[in-house]
């Protein structure tokens, strides 16, 4: 298990010295997370992650799953993908049934928090339970809320504006509602396998198990094979460049095995690619986190040009490795980068050729962008930023003022 | 016997306001109406999250006129406001008030930015606490200044002196309690939106070298 102090040499002491002096200040109350599952999901991973940190700092933190059968994941699922703005349809009873299981679960779960913190829609009914208990009720929205579907916005809506306070990812998942909405984006962290240090010599041995060349310019998007990450945009957006300047383009993901949308897309991405020898389609397994870091660690430029995104991680992830990133102005996206200084924001397949172009004639200005984003990310979206957000989060509970002497 | 400096430092929670705007007139009714908090937000959150920039880019307000509405002088304009000069957030509204409506005035019909791009307005609950440094004279104080984090530094120039509504930063009026009325001029003195924190820093103990 990773230790608080192995940060240090990354974030400096003061960045941990500072979690000491706020997290003291919430001893004595003790915050319970509730979500739907223990592992796998980007939800569990982070928690997984926070919890012995904040236990490190002397923070009273427990957590605890709801239980449902498949039918309610099912539906959870459905509702998961309703927010997400696609088409579901979800009948009435689904919906009934969604609400028993939240029901029986309030009827189980010790409630032994000050804080009740409830992670995603799965569990968000339990709110229910504050009429007999009391307590502070936080709900943490962790995915793209920027257009739900409005028939269950506005179902789940009545059980969100229950809650003392809701928290998303990025301004635009903001919804117009009674509860005070806090802004806590996700972070990465930097000793995981994804992003850590690599010795260059295992770098050079990925790229050449794939047979790319560290000697030409490398371009790499790493996303799943789906329509909105925009793969086949990105190949044309290559062939543009590879008109004027020699380099290799690089696709690299999953969610192509489990997913017919993603085989589709995959296999249009193979289509598109044709018979081009510099242009590498790699299809990974979910685990291969040493594998995408060092893809990201040896590119010269990486890509994000996805047409719709929630924050975008895999952009604070190779922002992290100080590499030059050009992507799409949505989503999270613009938080992390500021256009021409930390990175290169684009809307267009012709304006990313455009900028991958200037960016190989100008190596430059594209470390510039690249240290720019490292120093970007390292501020504001490692886990330590994250762990000092959720401790001024708790403590905004207890404090109502606008500025807070503590 | 001037009482010791007692450093704190100083962290924001952002919040999500219910207000957004697609046009710079529904900027101008927003300014208007939100909080101090969310002015200071908006016009000092670019010193916290990209202080390793230079030069700057400025506020939001002008970060978003310039380049999500393509309105480059006005943008310039709103982006050239001397933060420094503004004892306190009314006033510093009531310049971007000024601008707005002036332009508003002469440049109908205002262009409306694309969907998705709408300029969101937020605020900062500011949480402010004591760290264990505690400097009784100048060497102490030079000393602590080179450990303290980029918060503690932000805190004690800019948030205490526009948001606190201290008038000065809280370096010059403690050294000018301590009879270093030079050193405390010349940190008065000094544009701290025109550094990186890191150089704002480098630039007090260089001034309070020169004492030496």
């Amino acid at each position: 298990m990773i230790k608080l102090g192995e940060y240090r040499k990354i974030v400096g002491d003061e960045i941990i010295d500072e979690l000491h002096l706020l997290a003291d200040r919430i001893s004595g109350k003790t915050i319970q997370n509730i979500n739907s599952t223990a592992v796998g999901g980007g939800v569990a991973e982070i928690l997984t992650r926070i919890i012995p940190l904040l236990k490190e700092l002397g923070v009273n933190v427990g957590w605890d799953v709801i239980k449902g059968d498949e039918k309610f994941f099912v539906i959870s699922k459905k509702i998961h993908n309703a927010l997400h703005s696609a088409r579901v349809e979800i009948t009435d009873d689904e919906l009934n049934y969604f609400l028993d299981v939240n029901q029986k679960n309030a009827e189980e779960i010790d409630f032994y928090g000050d804080i009740i913190f409830v992670h995603d829609p799965q569990p968000a009914a339990l709110i229910e339970k504050r009429n007999k208990i009391g307590r502070n009720w936080i709900w943490r929205c962790h995915i793209d809320f920027s257009n739900p579907n409005k028939r269950i916005w506005s179902f789940l809506k009545s059980y969100i504006e229950k809650y003392d306070t809701v928290v998303f990812s990025a301004p635009t998942f903001g919804r117009d509602i009674s509860t005070k909405q806090i802004l806590i984006s996700p972070s990465i962290d930097p000793l995981s396998e994804k992003n850590r240090d690599l010795p260059e010599k295992f770098i050079d041995s990925v790229f050449e198990g794939y047979g790319i060349d560290r000697e030409k310019p490398v371009i790499t998007q790493i996303s799943r094979f789906d329509y909105l990450k925009d793969p086949v945009g990105v190949i044309r957006a290559y062939r543009l460049v590879k008109k004027h300047m020699d380099c290799q383009l690089v696709l690299a993901g999953g969610g192509a095995t489990d997913d017919p949308e993603g085989k589709k897309v995959l296999k249009a991405v193979m289509e598109e690619a044709k018979q081009d020898k510099d242009i590498f389609v790699l299809h990974l397994s979910p685990a291969s986190h040493l594998e995408i870091n060092a893809l990201q660690r040896g590119s010269t430029i990486i890509l994000q040009k996805s047409l719709r995104e929630g924050f975008g991680l895999t952009v604070s992830e190779a922002l992290w490795k100080a590499k030059p990133v050009i992507a799409s102005a949505v989503g999270g996206i613009p938080l992390q980068i500021i256009h021409g200084y930390s990175g290169i924001l684009t809307h267009t397949i012709e304006g990313t050729a455009y900028w991958i172009k200037q960016l190989l004639s100008d190596p430059e200005y594209a470390k510039k962008l690249g240290e720019n984003g490292r120093e970007h990310i390292k501020d504001n979206f490692l886990i330590t930023r994250h762990i000092r957000d959720y401790l001024l989060l708790f403590l905004s509970l207890y404090r109502k003022e606008d500025i807070v002497y503590l | 016997m001037a009482e010791p400096f007692y450093f704190h430092t100083q962290f924001n929670l952002v919040e999500i306001l219910n207000k957004k705007s697609k046009n710079v007139i529904e900027l101008l009714e927003g300014i208007k109406v939100v909080p101090d908090s969310s002015i200071f937000y908006h016009t000092h959150k670019f010193l916290e999250q990209h202080h390793y920039l230079l030069p700057e880019p400025a506020n939001d307000f002008a970060y978003w006129i310039s380049d999500v509405l393509e309105e480059k002088t006005l943008g310039e304009e709103i982006g050239s406001v001397d933060i420094v000069d503004f004892p306190s957030i009314r006033e510093l509204r009531n310049r971007f008030i000024e601008i707005l409506e002036e332009h508003i005035d002469k440049n109908r019909p205002v262009r409306n930015c694309t969907e998705g791009s709408e300029f969101h307005f937020m605020a900062c609950k500011t949480f402010i606490l004591p760290t264990p440094y505690i400097a009784h004279n100048l060497k102490e104080f030079k000393e602590i200044l080179r450990k303290i984090s980029k918060s503690s530094l932000y805190f004690h120039i800019f948030e205490a002196r526009i948001r606190l509504g201290k008038v000065d930063n809280d370096f010059s009026r403690w050294l000018r309690d301590l009879g270093k009325d030079r050193i405390a001029a010349e940190i008065s003195h000094l544009d701290p939106y025109t550094y990186t924190l890191e150089g704002l820093r480098e630039k007090i103990i260089s001034i309070i070298c020169k004492e030496n």
